[in-house]
């Protein structure tokens, strides 16, 4: 009994610990950043890996959550003869939940991974060290870099995924099952709100991008500098971003839509 | 007696409470080579690391250049390493960037020199290490060897002062490990550096050694020059030195007494 | 690594994507619009009760959507609600005077929306004029109420 507690009680710690460590390794990372054409630079290839290589999962998805959601969408809403009201749903299910949960979802798979197996390799042959040892901090130089354009791709990547939904959505909808354009998008667009709904769901996918991406650096510079260690370390970035984005979007949602009348 | 670039005092160090350093005294001697020997797992690596402050002692006393190591701050320490070269037992090239942009890469990053200098002093580093035609290529299409002549290119961009080996034999063949060899050498007298190599390749390292230190078991436990090394009639020097299978540093790994194993049937494998 | 400029090309239209998904859920579903001051064809309609009116429901001549409610707002004289609709501007000057708004029910549960239809007076609607002939929306629990108190009478 007393071994187990103790055992939990070093769990904690470490856990803590590790926080305490990702906390400063942000901090660290952040500040500072040179604002110079050659960040600059860096910031564009790692938007480029993170965001433009991410860009097709995501508009395929999208496209196909769409038309998935204008599919049952439409056998549930008929049998109530509201089929008209198809746009409305599409569009707020996209909006306000599924575009900023899924596009993290798929954007720990796709760039998470990438991430932290990166720079993880970059641990791994001494690449960090010698960097290091250049006298070039790595945390402004590769860290830095990816984590602000993890911030600035993600949001992007939610906002095309809903607009391809949306079109998703229509195609099944009003190209194929006939339901009435006009009320399609009027009954979408007498419905959602651009603050409430747009916007939220913008707020959302930032803080979303702002946790994925920070694991993700954070798992990859903090590994056992290992094969096993990279490999281990990136199944982790995914198991915890994915429960961090579920966590938190539940939290979010409370805080945004639980007092809209 | 030569003049002192880095003095180590007494140094404590351990990693997750398992000791790696118990008491080393170290002194890096200006303009010479120093070598540090050992079997591996002593933390000879770790050495290096507490010297250039990627760790920090748990205890004693660490100077370079006259500064105390394990005060500086972040900032301080990057500024330190623009004066140390290191060269990484992997080599440790930039994966993304070719030869050129490897050995370019520290001038780019600490001076304000046009383009044309830059091309001049990287074709510069480049020929001393013999590989200039190479300077297009990706590290991945290089060889072990190559991969490690680049890296030390890379690592004398600077014109450091000090200039740091891990390991710089291990796994090379016969032809490039000479190449090696004489490359330190011929570098250490060229340009007038100082030298610390840590290594388990005796013979090449001694060879080319003003000083040598050999660790065990988280102490120095034997100090001098190649020549009185080699002369050593302390057991344990004369094991490592020699390479003896047997000796102070046990062949066997501690395990019950053979026959007793063999005999103790039915226990582990029923 | 690709090289430069194709990175940078890629970056600028990954943006641009990003720009265009950003308008066309601001525009095409939201529906947000710029000019939500009085503009273009604007007429106001008294309605003793609104039921379930909202902001944006949409207006429709013949089945067809004409216009949008513009705004709702308590009338402090009469004690009415006022509401402002949008029409589209080539209808302005074609409609008559007398035209009539009725709020109506899409479907037994669905929104509320108004429906306009068109008198037979000579004179015409212009912008800022005002819809006298009005009814109110049908509010289904008042009806069960009425049908009851009616039939409890009988």
């Amino acid at each position: 009994m007393l071994d187990w507690l103790a055992h939990l009680g070093r769990l904690g710690l470490t856990l803590i610990a590790a926080l305490g460590r990702s906390g400063v390794f942000l901090f660290q990372s952040l500040n500072g950043w040179p604002r110079s054409s050659e960040a600059l630079r860096l910031w564009v290839y790692q938007l480029y890996s993170v965001g433009v290589l991410s860009l097709l999962i995501i508009l395929v998805s999208g496209l196909f959550i769409g038309m998935v959601l204008g599919l049952q969408g439409y056998t549930i809403l008929v049998d109530f003869g509201a089929e008209q009201a198809l746009g409305q749903m599409v569009a707020l299910t996209l909006t306000r939940e599924l575009a900023p949960v899924v596009a993290a979802l798929l954007f720990a798979g796709r760039a998470g991974s990438a991430l932290t197996a990166e720079i993880g390799l970059m641990k791994a042959t001494e690449q960090l060290s010698s960097m290091e040892m250049i006298g070039v901090d790595p945390l402004r130089r590769i860290v830095a870099p990816r984590l602000l354009a993890g911030l600035v791709a993600l949001p992007l990547l939610s906002l095309v995924f809903a607009m391809v939904g949306v079109l998703g959505g229509w195609l099944v909808g009003v190209d194929w099952l006939g339901v009435d354009p006009g009320a399609f998008w009027s009954n979408m667009q007498a419905s959602v709100s651009f603050r409430g709904d747009v916007v939220n769901g913008l707020i959302k996918s930032i803080v979303f991008a702002w946790v994925v991406t920070w694991i993700a650096v954070f798992q990859g510079y903090d590994l056992v500098p290992t094969s096993e260690g990279i490999s281990r370390a990136t199944t982790r970035t995914v198991v915890y971003s994915s429960l961090a984005v579920l966590g938190l979007d539940f939290v979010l949602t409370a805080l945004m839509f639980s007092n809209l009348s | 007696m030569t003049e002192s670039l880095g003095i180590i005092k007494n140094l404590h160090f351990a990693r997750n409470d398992r000791p790696i350093f118990s008491g080393v005294n170290f002194r890096v001697r200006r303009g010479k080579i120093t070598a540090v020997l050992g079997p591996s797992g002593t933390g000879k690596t770790t050495l290096l690391k507490l010297l250039t402050g990627q760790l920090r002692a748990d205890q004693g006393d660490i100077s370079l250049f006259g500064a105390s190591v394990g005060s500086l701050g972040r900032e301080a320490l990057f500024r330190m390493r623009a004066r140390i070269g290191m060269l990484f037992q992997s080599g440790a090239l930039f994966t993304d960037m070719s030869v050129y942009e490897n050995v370019a890469f520290p001038l780019r990053v600490h001076t304000d020199l046009p383009e044309s200098m830059i091309r001049d002093l990287v074709l510069i580093k480049l020929e001393a290490v013999g590989l200039r035609g190479a300077r297009y290529l990706m590290p991945s299409e290089l060889s072990g060897g190559m991969t490690r002549r680049v890296a030390l290119a890379r690592a004398i961009a600077l014109d450091p002062e000090l200039l740091l080996y891990d390991e710089p034999f291990v796994g090379q063949d016969p032809i490039s490990m000479g190449v090696l060899v004489q490359l330190i050498q011929k570098l250490n007298q060229v340009l007038g550096l100082t030298s610390v190599i840590v290594s388990h390749d005796i013979s090449e390292t001694l060879a080319i050694a003003d000083y040598a230190y050999v660790l065990a078991g988280g102490r120095v436990i034997a100090e001098g020059t190649p020549e009185a090394l080699q002369h050593s009639d302390q057991a344990d020097v004369r094991q490592f030195v020699a390479g003896l299978p047997d000796g102070p540093v046990p062949f066997h790994y501690p395990a019950l007494d053979f026959a007793e194993d063999l005999l103790a049937q039915g226990g582990a494998h029923a | 690594m690709p090289n430069r400029r194709w990175v940078e090309v890629a970056v600028g239209g990954f943006m641009l994507i990003g720009l265009i998904a950003l308008l066309f859920l601001a525009f095409k579903v939201s529906g947000l619009s710029f000019d939500q001051r009085s503009q273009g064809f604007v007429v106001e309609a008294y309605f003793r009760d609104i039921g379930g009116l909202k902001p944006r429901a949409k207006v429709t001549l013949a089945g067809v959507v004409v216009g949008r409610v513009q705004r709702i707002e308590l009338d402090e004289e009469w004690f009415e609600a006022k509401v402002t609709l949008q029409l589209e501007d080539g209808l302005e000057g074609k409609l008559s005077r007398d035209t009539a708004a009725a709020i109506q029910t899409a479907g037994l549960l669905g929104d509320n929306y108004i429906s306009l239809s068109p008198g037979s007076d000579e004179a015409l609607l212009m912008s800022g004029d005002t819809l006298w002939e009005t009814q109110s929306a049908l509010i289904l629990e008042q009806l069960i109420n009425q049908f009851i108190g009616n039939s409890a009478r009988e």
